[in-house]
């Protein structure tokens, strides 16, 4: 019995099976660039490009729990109500209570904590459906919601808080004219630290005799990454400089990524959702990491509740009212299976994108609400469709 | 005698990898052709590609049927014909009643109503064919494996089946239910219907076959006709394996030690059913260095056994004291007994063993991940090395350990589950029907590996319905049946005579239902 030898594929198929990979990050460019001609410019313009962070950071906070849930195999219909009832325990504790801010922010946090472990509670331990629980949620957070607000709304909030959403990191070299250079060199240092990552796992998985990519491949890919991040810190730059709910989703996206990709816990996690019976008896307490995703969500939705009741300036009943439904579509346009056991940070987030950048082109471009939802809906389907046809290929 | 099918010159390959080439492969009317051959020799492929799993166009070769060229576009098409797939995992509606599912496609109807004695006047007719007197309002969820399989066929009778193609039918059942279905096909046999059995139960396959083709590498590499005279095992394994298997069991010097694993008055109960005891205070003993198998019959509570001690994976109410190297320890979780040095490789690797759309590395590091991480950090370069380890040691035939594990053979995805388990080093190794479906080559690999590992001074029990492979491997041999042991043989003082009336005399009040199950 000889191994059989099987021939490896040559450059043309590494690029075709990147271009896989790659796809959705083409989809995205390719639809900015769509709503950049459509909208003469608009769409990149410093001014947009900063209120199209700032529209999104919370879908995109929520995309990364979600993620978690939908690999596991389960769903979460409660976080939009979920980070609307935040937002109001933050606007009673601040400005009913006048509780100072740091101290609100935490007791919210915890809230959140709290919601996530009594709705995983029933969908770990007792196995009762996270679609039939998180709907009950959905019910549960939006009336609570409207109670403690009695049914106003309630703000303005005090400046401090606002700026998690409307601030912006301090300049540390003032004065210098319409850019600003702390953020042009943070986006600068982030694009170099990306480039000599990849490059030194490039270097080490070379050594270990493992086939990387050509090397024109990934000096082009390199090149292309670092690009796309100057220019865009540049723009963001030239407006008013890196936003400070843009930092924390950075830093967020960053770590998620980290967990979910090289961690024993993000391992754990994929094998609950690729089969759960087999995980449980590899030794992997399904129950308890399951719970944990449901605590994990509900910190991340309330985390979202706090940047959007900041944003607004004001806790309203109606806040996040339809959330939940943008956050799951970004996971699934993203190539999130909901079969679980399928899914990656990057595509959660090139998910939410995708669904803002539409958003706010359509906006631009005067399309009315009822045939953005259309087109929404349509985009969700087809990308899912794609997403399909290219596995049974 | 006439071809009712023959396959000319097919070949077919996925992504590079050639899985038939050249295969000539005909059936005559009315006979039982059995197909043989390792895991991955091109059986299911060949079989895929007869019944229009691929299409035509995504093959090489013809296939002419009754003398006429077809070309398959799908399932369908090849069913019209009367040519009809049995799988080995059945496709049956567990909650539906045995003639739904019957008539699950095309039931009898009046204007779209379904004709409900119809229904039922032609199950019942289908049901004497194949032998059972179920109801045919029975649901499929309260038969067994055995009875369910009769049922497929009952379903495939109800299409006029011409061509019958049974993939490893008797995989999971017992002895009498096994020999029950090989009856049916010799019924149909003589009604004119013709079979293909595809199975790696050799014996089964002398019994029956008229005519025997063995595929290896994807080619047809022998073809015995054995209706001139009866044909012998190892001809059959000669020609799969292509090399003499003097030895089907690779021999093995045992040298016990200390007890290494005990276990004393284990209690388990019925999850569902609190008061049923299932395991009825059982006191069980390991050595170092020995390989002890477990006997019994299905249902004797063997695996409710292995699972109730491998951290209350089963059963509800445990009691009981297990000692592990001397040591008392307390299994209850699963992560606490492979920490104490218990593994446990399931029956049903694809169930519970395995994450299929995962690759060979995760899987194998999948229960140990803490040996290739730091702080919760996987080094993924030491575990592509680890994993790479265990792929040239265990022999996993796959492109590289990248690959998905749903895409390997049985016999290498049992290997990829038997790497998971070695990995948490342990002390004491549970194998539960560990050749369940996989090739002769690949189990005489596995004995290779159970011999390396008592030799290495770990304690192995294996849970077998395969008596001769108990015979051949173990050095002392348990007994079980209803939830106790009923006896115990050392391997030299073991035969399958004495180990069967070891557990027939224990069936005494069992003993109706057994003859029952023999009738049928």
């Amino acid at each position: 019995m000889t191994d059989k030898t099987v021939a490896l594929p040559g450059h043309t198929g590494f690029i075709k099976n990147n271009l896989r990979n790659y796809g959705m990050l083409l989809s995205l460019f390719a639809i900015m660039l769509f709503f950049q001609v459509m909208t003469d410019g608009t769409l990149l313009q410093p001014l947009n490009l900063t209120n199209l962070v700032l529209q999104n950071s919370y879908i995109v906070i929520m995309a990364l729990g979600m993620l978690l849930i939908i690999v596991t195999g389960h769903i979460d219909l409660s976080v939009g109500s979920v980070a609307g009832f935040v937002g109001a325990v933050a606007a009673v504790l601040m400005v009913r209570y006048h509780v100072a801010y740091p101290l609100a922010f935490l007791a919210c946090l915890l809230v959140g904590a709290l919601i996530g472990a009594a709705q995983g509670y029933w969908v770990a331990y007792f196995k009762i459906p996270s679609f039939i629980v998180t709907l009950a949620g959905m019910l549960v957070f939006k009336g609570l919601a409207l109670a403690i607000l009695a049914g106003q709304s309630v703000g303005p909030f005090p400046p401090t808080f606002q700026k998690l959403s409307s601030g912006f990191i301090p300049e540390l070299f003032p004065g210098a004219g319409t850019l600003y250079p702390t953020s042009l060199l943070i986006g600068a240092v982030l694009a170099v630290a990306l480039v000599y990552t990849s490059a030194k796992s490039r270097a080490r998985q070379a050594s270990h005799g493992i086939e990387v990519e050509p090397f024109a491949f990934f000096v082009a890919k390199s090149a292309v990454l670092f690009a796309v991040i100057v220019f865009f810190a540049g723009l963001i730059a030239s407006h008013r400089g890196l936003p400070n709910v843009l930092v924390i989703m950075t830093a967020l996206i960053a770590l998620y990524a980290f967990v979910t990709t090289r961690t024993v816990v993000g391992r754990h996690i994929y094998a609950i959702g690729g089969n759960a019976r087999a995980a449980s008896l590899s030794g992997i307490k399904t129950e308890r990491l399951t719970f944990l995703t449901f605590v994990n969500m509900g910190v991340l939705a309330a985390l979202a509740g706090l940047v959007f009741a900041a944003r607004l300036n004001t806790a309203t009943p109606k806040a996040g009212a339809g959330f939940e439904l943008d956050v799951i579509a970004a996971c699934f346009i993203g190539g999130a299976s909901a079969y679980g056991g399928v899914g990656k940070v990057g595509g959660a987030v090139i998910g939410a994108m995708i669904m803002g950048v539409m958003n706010n082109g359509m906006s631009i471009l005067g399309i009315g609400i009822d045939y953005q939802q259309v087109i929404k809906g349509l985009v969700l389907l087809g990308a899912v469709c794609l997403d399909v046809y290219n596995q049974r290929r | 005698m006439t071809a009712i099918l023959e396959m000319r010159g097919v070949s077919k390959s996925f992504a590079g990898v050639q899985a038939l080439r050249d295969v000539n492969f005909t059936v005559e009317a009315g006979e039982i052709h059995a197909l043989v051959g390792e895991n991955g020799a091109g059986k299911s492929t060949l079989m895929k590609v007869l019944s229009g799993v691929y299409p035509y166009g995504d093959y090489e070769g013809s296939i002419i049927f009754d003398g006429e060229e077809r070309r398959f576009r799908d399932v369908n098409d090849s069913e019209a014909l009367g040519i009809i797939i049995i799988h080995q995992e059945l496709a049956l509606i567990p909650l539906m009643s045995i003639a739904e599912n019957i008539f699950l496609s095309h039931p009898p109807s009046r204007l779209g109503v379904i004709d409900r004695d119809t229904v039922y006047r032609r199950t019942q007719e289908l049901l004497a064919q194949v032998g059972l007197t179920e109801m045919p309002d029975t649901l499929v969820t309260d038969l067994g494996v055995g009875k369910q399989q009769l049922v497929e066929i009952a379903k495939a009778l109800s299409k006029r089946v011409r061509l019958l193609i049974l993939d490893e039918p008797t995989a999971s059942l017992n002895e009498n239910d096994s020999a029950a279905l090989l009856d049916r096909l010799l019924a149909f046999r003589a009604q004119g219907i013709a079979s293909i059995l595809i199975s790696h139960k050799l014996s089964e396959v002398a019994r029956v076959a008229d005519r025997i083709t063995v595929l290896r590498d994807g080619r047809t590499v022998d073809s015995i006709d054995c209706r001139a005279e009866p044909v012998e095992e190892d001809r059959i394994i000669r020609s799969m394996v292509n090399r003499d298997l003097a030895h089907r069991f690779p021999q093995r010097t045992a040298t016990l030690g200390e007890p290494v694993f005990a276990v004393q008055d284990w209690t388990v109960h019925h999850p569902q059913h609190p008061e049923r005891r299932v395991i009825k205070a059982v006191d069980f003993e390991v050595r170092c260095g020995e390989v002890v198998g477990i006997a019994g019959l299905m249902g004797a509570g063997r695996t409710e056994f292995a699972m109730s001690l491998f951290g209350r994976a089963w059963g509800d109410r445990i009691s009981g004291r297990v000692w592990l190297d001397g040591r008392e320890v307390n299994l209850s979780s699963v992560s606490a007994a492979i920490d104490a040095g218990l593994a446990y490789v399931t029956e049903d690797r694809k169930q519970l063993g395995l994450i299929l759309d995962s690759d060979v590395r995760k899987n194998i590091t999948l229960a140990s991940l803490g040996r290739v991480s730091r702080q919760g950090r996987i080094d993924d370069m030491s575990e592509l090395r680890v994993a790479s380890e265990y792929r040239s040691r265990m022999r996993i035939r796959c492109s590289d350990v990248y690959q998905e594990t749903g895409q390997l053979s049985g016999g290498n995805q049992q290997k990829v589950v038997l790497s998971k388990w070695l990995m948490t080093d342990p002390k004491v190794l549970i194998l539960d029907e560990p050749t369940r479906g996989i090739d002769v080559g690949a189990k005489y690999e596995i004995y290779c590996i159970i011999n390396e590992l008592a030799e290495a001074g770990k304690g192995v029990v294996m849970i077998s319905s395969e008596m001769p492979e108990l015979l051949g491997v173990c050095d002392r041999i348990c007994v079980m049946n209803d939830g106790a042991f009923v006896g115990e043989f050392a391997a030299a003082e073991a035969t399958q005579e004495r180990i069967m009336r070891a557990i027939m005399r224990n069936k005494e009040i069992d003993k109706k239902v057994l003859q029952g199950e023999l009738r049928s």
